[in-house]
């Protein structure tokens, strides 16, 4: 056995809370954790939001983010202690011995200054090479990335390159000091599915090429197990279960992680299509002042009580089709029919009907909500908006609602703040059903949530559905979201219906290119399933 | 809600709430009336005149009292009103948009092109200065401020998830206004009204000193100081104390606005 080259013992973690109203108090989010990170080895660290994911992966670093203090414990980096070492010695060692690549590298860049002097910057900083020894050294690994003109690619500026094109120059970043270690925080969530892969590639490939050990902190179970030999599960700070990425695949032994392994096994009985209750016909749109169709001749039905999942990138004019339908931005040419009636483009001048029968929730629960209303008036206002109901009867009905949502007793007079994630969302689905509406428009209202979490709201949203009859336009980038919810699948691409129809006919081969990439960039718990994708590929991403 | 006050808001809320004890309870502790003639010209401070007395012989600490009345109220009347006004024109111009935008937008930087000063001091010489016709001019000059910071504020909320959410339910402007945006808004908006209140003591200060503002025999701040600047030559110090009074007045009304800026910005709902 190797000795390890990072060396976490009893590493513990805390910070300083400020709950108005009360005196400043210390709380522990890391309580504790062992692992080891051996030369040229990947561990993968996963959990939800809030595991302390990311605390323990820049504590490799000797860094606490904000207030966060690393209160015990040890962190060995080539056999010594960094967290009892002298500032001096820590900033020797960052940039150096260690890096980091964050989760967006939009942010992160600096978008005044040219990609190659920021990629360059930590290796001639710390005097690993001269500046002409650090470019030629960026070249290579822009090659290796599979960056496009790696001679020159450098000599742009951040905003003139693609999402997944900057993620990887912060991957070369990264690389370039030559470290021993790199610390990958979540590098491929904020981008989509199609491009998502080739980064992923990239990064295993030049992790591989390199030989240089890294901690890859993720939430996605299926996109770690591509690049990492071990994989360390977390919960609430503490371990929950580590081993071999095979064994934690294919033989998870904590429930948790059973739990993750399993996620997104809903079931879903498709419906045949009957009579529409909103129909899309032809429409084209544009935004005020563009000159450019954000959408073109979309036409789709939905049919009542039925689900129809709208696909596709960003950019591909899917919530814009959202924006369409509700009124908020009306077409330039095209028809919108709802229950029989011919809705009018611009959401003002709709009836009261029209409004009730056809509400909305939002990816991002926390804007959508108030956070100076209670759950309560939350909730009770489209009651007393739509039907007039007051005093008892109102709160009758809101208490109905909030079991329909699985909340129980006492949530009424909570605000916003004080729920979590996914309780949040909860609410937002009890806003819109409060409104007895036909059709229900949910845009991506599982992609800020963590994977269980996600899981729950699905699984209520199927149960409402059964019991309210009402319909869904279900606009989501994740095809195992759609796979488990629809009735009919739309495939967006660049403003236009690339495949449509019901899900059995749109996930039955053959595909059009595009479907192909969509449906085969989805990863799966499967070890070896990147390589074979890469292989078999028709078409590149657009973000490539 | 008393409890865990900074030590700077506590003595911020002392010495503000003693300005205003003293304001709203002049009649009853002035020493001697507001403009009766008690003692010498300039007299130095003693047991009977504490500050001494002004330059026609009247005890400076009775008009020092009145003359906080009539400040404060002034400002805080003019406050109010600067307030009302911009923050329910600038809601509006965020929540229309559009032309109604535009044309309110532009008529208020005209307005604020002008220094409000000499616009104050060319109506004033127009129209006779009385307490309301000040509070008015005041008020409405100062509103244009308050409309720029209230739009800014409500551009950025108007656009949330939850303002549009409420827009599709059809909810009607008012709501909009002042359910949705305003509970919102309201921590920047008090957090500014401390800082106008403080414009407006300096302003009515500014107006009765150059002799436009609070008309003799009424005393306020600024005007104690213009009637006793001569005295400076003669080494008395009775411009100061007002002078002083306006400066602790300022600092102190601050520290209490920095204070509920500090509270309600805070999370679960600002109510902790």
């Amino acid at each position: 056995m190797t000795t390890p080259l990072l060396k976490v013992r009893g590493l513990k973690i805390g910070a300083t809370v400020y709950p108005p109203g009360e005196k400043p108090h210390d709380i522990e989010i890391v309580h504790g954790v062992d692992f080891d990170v051996e030369p040229g080895k990947v561990l993968g660290l996963i959990g939800e939001s809030g595991a302390g994911k990311s605390t323990i992966g820049l504590a490799s670093m000797a860094y606490g983010r904000g207030g966060v203090k690393l209160t015990a414990g040890s962190v060995e980096v080539n056999g010594r202690d960094v967290l009892q070492a002298p500032l001096r010695d820590i900033r020797k060692l960052r940039g150096a011995e260690v890096t980091y690549v964050s989760q967006s590298a939009a942010a992160s860049f600096n978008p005044a200054k040219q990609i190659m002097e920021q990629v360059i910057e930590a290796a001639v900083g710390q005097g690993k090479f001269s500046k002409s020894e650090a470019q030629k050294r960026a070249v290579e690994l822009f090659t290796k990335l599979g960056l496009p003109n790696p001679d020159t690619i450098g000599n742009r500026y951040p905003h003139q390159v693609s999402g997944g094109q900057l993620q990887r120059c912060m991957t070369a970043l990264a690389l370039c000091p030559e470290p021993d270690l790199v610390v990958f925080d979540e590098p491929t969530t904020a981008l989509d599915v199609t491009t998502q892969i080739d980064v992923l590639k990239a990064i295993k490939d030049a992790i591989r090429d390199t030989g240089v050990a890294a901690l890859y902190i993720t939430h996605d179970l299926a996109v770690v197990a591509q690049v990492s030999d071990h994989i360390m599960v977390l919960r609430y700070g503490e371990k929950v279960e580590y081993g071999t990425t095979d064994q934690i695949i294919n033989a998870p032994q904590e429930a948790y992680t059973k739990a993750l392994v399993s996620v997104r096994s809903i079931t879903h009985e498709e419906k045949q299509p009957t009579e529409p209750v909103l129909r899309v016909e032809n429409i084209t749109a544009r935004y005020k002042g563009t000159n450019f169709n954000v959408l073109h001749d979309v036409s789709v039905d939905i049919s009542p009580g039925q689900t129809l999942a709208v696909v596709g990138e960003s950019g591909s004019g899917k919530s814009t089709l959202a924006r369409v339908i509700t009124g908020l931005l009306p077409p330039s040419a095209g028809k919108i029919t709802f229950a029989g009636r011919t809705l009018t483009p611009d959401q003002p001048s709709r009836s009261m009907e029209d409004l009730r029968e056809l509400q909305m929730i939002y990816q991002m629960a926390d804007t959508a909500m108030n956070p100076r209303q209670t759950v309560g008036t939350i909730i009770g206002r489209p009651l007393e908006f739509y039907f007039g109901l007051k005093g008892a009867e109102k709160q009758k009905r809101i208490q109905e609602l909030l079991d329909e949502i699985e909340l129980g007793q006492g949530f009424q007079d909570r605000y916003p703040a004080e729920l979590s994630g996914g309780q949040k969302q909860r609410v937002c689905i009890a806003r819109a059903l409060a409104a007895k509406p036909t059709l229900i428009i949910c845009d991506e209202v599982t992609s800020a949530l963590d994977p269980l979490v996600a899981d729950g709201i699905l699984k209520l949203l199927l149960n409402l559905q059964k019991i309210e009859d009402v319909a869904y336009l279900f606009i989501t980038h994740d095809l195992a979201t759609v796979k488990a919810i629809s009735d009919s699948i739309a495939v967006m691409y660049q403003g236009k219906v690339q495949r449509y129809g019901t899900k059995s006919e749109v996930l039955t081969p053959p595909y059009d290119d595009y479907t192909d990439l969509l449906l085969s960039s989805v990863p799966e718990m499967k070890l070896g399933w990147l390589e074979d994708v890469i292989a078999n590929r028709k078409m590149e991403s657009a973000g490539n | 809600m008393l409890k865990n006050i900074p030590l700077s808001a506590a003595i911020g809320l002392l010495i503000t709430g003693t300005y205003f004890l003293a304001a709203i309870f002049a009649s009853w502790i002035a020493p001697y009336g507001m403009a009766e003639t008690v003692g010498d010209v300039w007299e130095p401070s003693s047991a009977q005149f504490w500050l001494g007395t002004d330059q026609i012989g009247r005890d400076l600490l009775t008009r020092m009292i009145y003359g906080g009345q009539t400040t404060i109220f002034i400002a805080t009347a003019a406050t109010i009103l600067s307030f009302t006004t911009g923050s329910v024109l600038g809601f509006l111009a965020a929540v229309s948009g559009g032309w109604i935008d535009q044309v309110m937008s532009r008529l208020v930087d005209l307005f604020m092109s002008i220094p409000s000063l000499i616009l104050a001091l060319v109506i004033l010489s127009s129209i006779e200065a009385t307490v309301v016709t000040l509070i008015v001019i005041m008020g409405l000059l100062d509103s244009t401020r308050v409309y720029r910071l209230a739009r800014a504020v409500a551009v950025d909320i108007s656009v949330m998830d939850y303002v549009e959410a409420a827009r599709l339910r059809g909810e009607k402007l008012g709501w909009i206004i002042f359910r949705e945006i305003l509970p919102n808004a309201l921590s920047p908006l008090v957090a500014e009204m401390g800082l106008r209140f403080i414009f407006m003591v300096l302003f009515i200060s500014t107006l009765s000193f150059l002799g436009i503002g609070v008309q003799p025999p009424l005393a306020d701040w600024g005007g104690i100081v213009k009637e006793n600047k001569e005295g400076i030559n003669f080494g008395i110090g009775a411009a100061l104390y007002p002078a002083v009074a306006i400066a602790t007045l300022a600092i102190s009304v601050n520290l209490i606005a920095d204070w509920i800026l500090n509270r309600t910005t805070s999370l679960k709902g600002g109510r902790g």
